[in-house]
């Protein structure tokens, strides 16, 4: 059950500074009673979808550029529509250069204007590395201030879709390594819709990375109350035994893990991470001064990532606390295996388990 | 004999002045011929003494890097003429994108060149605003990633639809300078086919001083590099790189052309890197005196000033630029020594546009750390 209480009802999506104390489940069972009607139902990509159209809608400076994005909608079809509805000047089916796609975003921020790019799949981030890392996130630093870089990137990220190689790759820590931008993510149709704006909003450059395997997967949104800023983590379910954190794609199956333990006698807590750059200690701090226990899960491969990032961390800020190493469960430390592999590669509930417990052994 | 890639076509060079400084241009400049109708006397004078200026001051920081004083210099000596020819082709609403060694091309557009000696000094990294600095960018060290972010914002011009309006002071276009060695980079390929596709107002000005650092321009490319644009669909003209008024003249055209609505073009300037490629180069391990000094006899100063002796300038005005631009050079100097250091702060500042809570917490720290060190002084 949840005990904690919703603080934050921004109903515009212009919260970006995480508050650990802040942060809270996104609707509260009285709040989303009261206002019934503004509650919908939707698959997270076209979540994502209306969260564009409302950014193209209140602000003509939004852009939308991508490969594929304009009359047919996209890959997974997340700009279906907006195409026809905004018009070729607004969502730009780019040449098929990725470089080129952030380069001109840059141009076009310089401008004023507020790029939304698309990369079509995680694996191909890469051509456009170098125009992210070495322009788009140092470029107001190198301008003391006098440029913004309102731009953000969307990457549909992670496995369990069964692809062919470089489709299912988990290349955040790359850009969580890198000062000056921002990289979320969010688990759930709610979060989607309202995460995406936010992200626009944000005069800083966001990574946004959708769970792919996510999109077409339902879930309720409130379009009128927000509830969480951009760059808070989440308790999403309370538990006293351990803690298990993870991001994007891992959140289902650890709320299985979850639910697996509670059988067996077991409570985990289980915490959103949302926000991978920055990262919001506070709620984890919190959970993990009351479990004494963390285990960190993720896609990625575990060598130098976001899961040891936060291990460090909660090791300096939570030792006398902790009853237990941190454990990462993780992708291997591979190359992202064929895909009737990618059951044995990617961190299952059992394999959260079995971290889970190696922690309470100790 | 047929054009092959060993023996292309001689190039229809564009040239008004021939090396000796005498009013010649060649059949294919006739058309271009018309754009020096713009120039004042002023003007004629301007690009002398502009040229004048940045090399004596390109000397003087020279200077200043040997005594210690900047980490680095970039010389920019013999690419004055297709510097400041083409500067003076832009409009104060275009915005230009430089390289890193396009010096007098900011000082045109009314950059403080103190911000260049700051950046090289370690004071900053960049640093200037391009808003209040005659729309004159950064400079991109990532060699040809300008080129994507001058094509991303004449995508913005044509979005805004200040292009082809038919009013000279509105329309507005770009300029991205960039070298022979930057145009392998993948970033030049991929802005001339967004350039293309999306029909920007926008030059492309390469700078051919036939090296990137040590690597001569055959490696690079077997064709002349003013083709490069043909595949793209974007027309390429090359010019004598050391005559100014031949960059002046063609520069003017496209940048008309493409304020007017008429999409990039590309220029191709031939000119010589005579100095180093920095203060921490070495040219004699990779070319020979004699090449250096058939380039020293095309001197686009040189031929600029024959030229205007012959038009009629006295002696006075030539003795007036020299001592201008020792002043210039001297009081650069002078204010190059009195560049503070920046204080920890700048470390910080300016990382994120909003409040990051890591960056917060870190310059608390280093604040906290900084300010152990007094303690127990006092
Ligand atoms: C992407 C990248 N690779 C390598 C370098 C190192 N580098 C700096 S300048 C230079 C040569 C550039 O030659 P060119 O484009 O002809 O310009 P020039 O220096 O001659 O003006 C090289 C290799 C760099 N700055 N950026
Ligand atoms: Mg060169």
């Amino acid at each position: 059950m949840n005990d904690l209480n919703v603080t934050a009802t921004a109903t515009a999506p212009s919260a970006i500074v995480a508050t650990g104390d802040a942060a809270a489940p996104s609707v509260a069972a009285a709040e989303s009673a009261a206002a019934a009607s503004s509650i919908q139902s939707l698959p997270m990509g076209k979540a994502i979808n209306a969260g564009l159209r409302r950014a193209l809608a209140n602000d003509p400076k939004v852009l939308l550029m991508g490969e594929d994005i304009g009359p047919l909608g996209g890959v997974y079809r997340v700009t279906e529509g907006l195409h026809a509805e905004f018009g070729e000047n607004r969502v730009l089916d780019t040449p098929l250069a990725e470089s080129g796609i952030i380069g001109t975003a840059i141009g076009l921020a310089m401008r004023g204007y507020r790029p939304v790019c698309e990369i079509q799949f995680d694996g191909f981030i890469f051509p456009g590395f170098d125009q992210i890392t070495t322009q788009l996130a140092r470029m107001r630093n190198r301008h003391e201030g006098s440029v913004t870089m309102p731009i953000v990137i969307r990457v549909p990220f992670g496995g369990h879709i069964g692809s062919i190689e470089h489709h299912s790759e988990s290349p955040e820590a790359y850009f969580a390594h890198t000062p000056g931008l921002r990289v979320v993510t969010p688990s759930t149709s709610h979060d989607a819709y309202w995460m995406i704006q936010e992200a626009i909003a944000s005069n800083d450059p966001v990574l946004f990375f959708e769970p792919k395997s996510r999109y077409f997967t339902k879930g309720d949104i409130d379009v009128a109350v927000n509830g969480t800023p951009l760059h808070a983590s989440r308790v999403v379910r309370s538990g006293t035994d351990a803690t298990v954190v993870g991001y994007g794609a891992m959140l289902p199956t650890l709320l299985q893990a979850a639910d697996i333990a509670a059988e067996e006698g077991t409570s985990i807590e289980v915490v959103d991470l949302r926000s991978i750059s920055p990262i919001d200690y506070a709620p984890l701090l919190e959970s993990v001064r009351k479990t004494g226990r963390l285990v960190v899960a993720q896609e990625a491969p575990g060598n130098v990532s976001v899961g040891s990032e936060i291990a460090a961390t909660v090791s300096e800020r939570a030792f006398y606390s902790l009853e237990a190493p941190v454990i990462r469960v993780a992708g291997f430390d591979t190359p992202y295996p064929p895909s009737k592999l990618e059951g044995i590669f990617l961190p299952s509930a059992d394999r959260v388990l079995e971290a889970v417990d190696r922690s309470l052994a100790y | 004999m047929a054009a092959s890639i060993d023996s292309p076509r001689p190039a229809p060079t564009v040239q008004l002045l021939t090396a000796d400084g005498r009013f010649q241009p060649s059949d294919s400049a006739a058309e271009y011929l018309p754009y020096l109708d713009r120039l004042s006397e002023d003007d004629f004078l301007r690009f002398y003494r502009d040229m004048v200026v940045m090399r004596t001051f390109d000397g003087e920081a020279a200077n200043l890097q040997r005594q210690g004083q900047l980490a680095l210099w970039v010389p920019s000596h013999g690419q004055e003429a297709a510097q400041v020819g083409s500067a003076y082709a832009t409009r104060p609403q275009d915005h230009v994108f430089p390289s890193y060694r396009e010096h007098v091309v900011g000082m045109i557009r009314g950059l403080d060149l103190n911000n260049i000696l700051r950046m090289l000094r370690g004071v900053t990294l960049g640093g200037w605003d391009p808003a209040t600095n005659g729309n004159f960018h950064l400079y991109s060290l990532v060699l040809a990633s300008q080129a994507l972010h001058a094509t991303g914002y004449a995508m913005g011009i044509q979005f805004d639809g200040t292009v082809a309006t038919g009013n000279p002071e509105k329309d507005q276009a770009v300029i991205v300078y960039f070298g022979d060695g930057a145009s392998s980079q993948g970033d030049v390929s991929e802005a001339l086919v967004f350039a293309a596709s999306y029909q920007t107002p926008q030059v492309f000005f390469l700078q051919n001083n036939h090296y990137a650092i040590s690597v001569p321009v055959v490696r690079q490319s077997r064709t002349p590099l003013y083709l490069r644009g043909s595949g793209f669909g974007i027309p390429g003209t090359q010019i004598d790189g050391n005559d100014v008024l031949a960059s002046f003249a063609v520069t003017s055209k496209w940048m008309d052309d493409a304020r007017a609505g008429h999409g990039p073009a590309l220029i191709e300037a031939l000119t010589y890197r005579v100095g180093a490629h920095t203060t921490a180069d070495d040219p004699t391990k990779y070319r020979v005196d004699a090449e250096t000094a058939s380039w020293i006899a095309r001197d686009p100063i040189a031929r600029y000033r024959t030229y205007l002796e012959g038009r009629g300038v006295d002696q006075a005005f030539f003795a007036g630029v020299d001592e201008e631009a020792s002043d210039y050079a001297e009081d650069s100097r002078k204010r190059a020594l009195e560049i503070v250091a920046p204080t920890m702060e700048a470390i910080f500042d300016n990382v994120y546009a909003e409040p990051h809570v890591l960056i917060a917490e870190q310059k608390a720290w280093a604040e906290r750390y900084e300010a152990s060190f007094g303690e127990g002084q006092a």
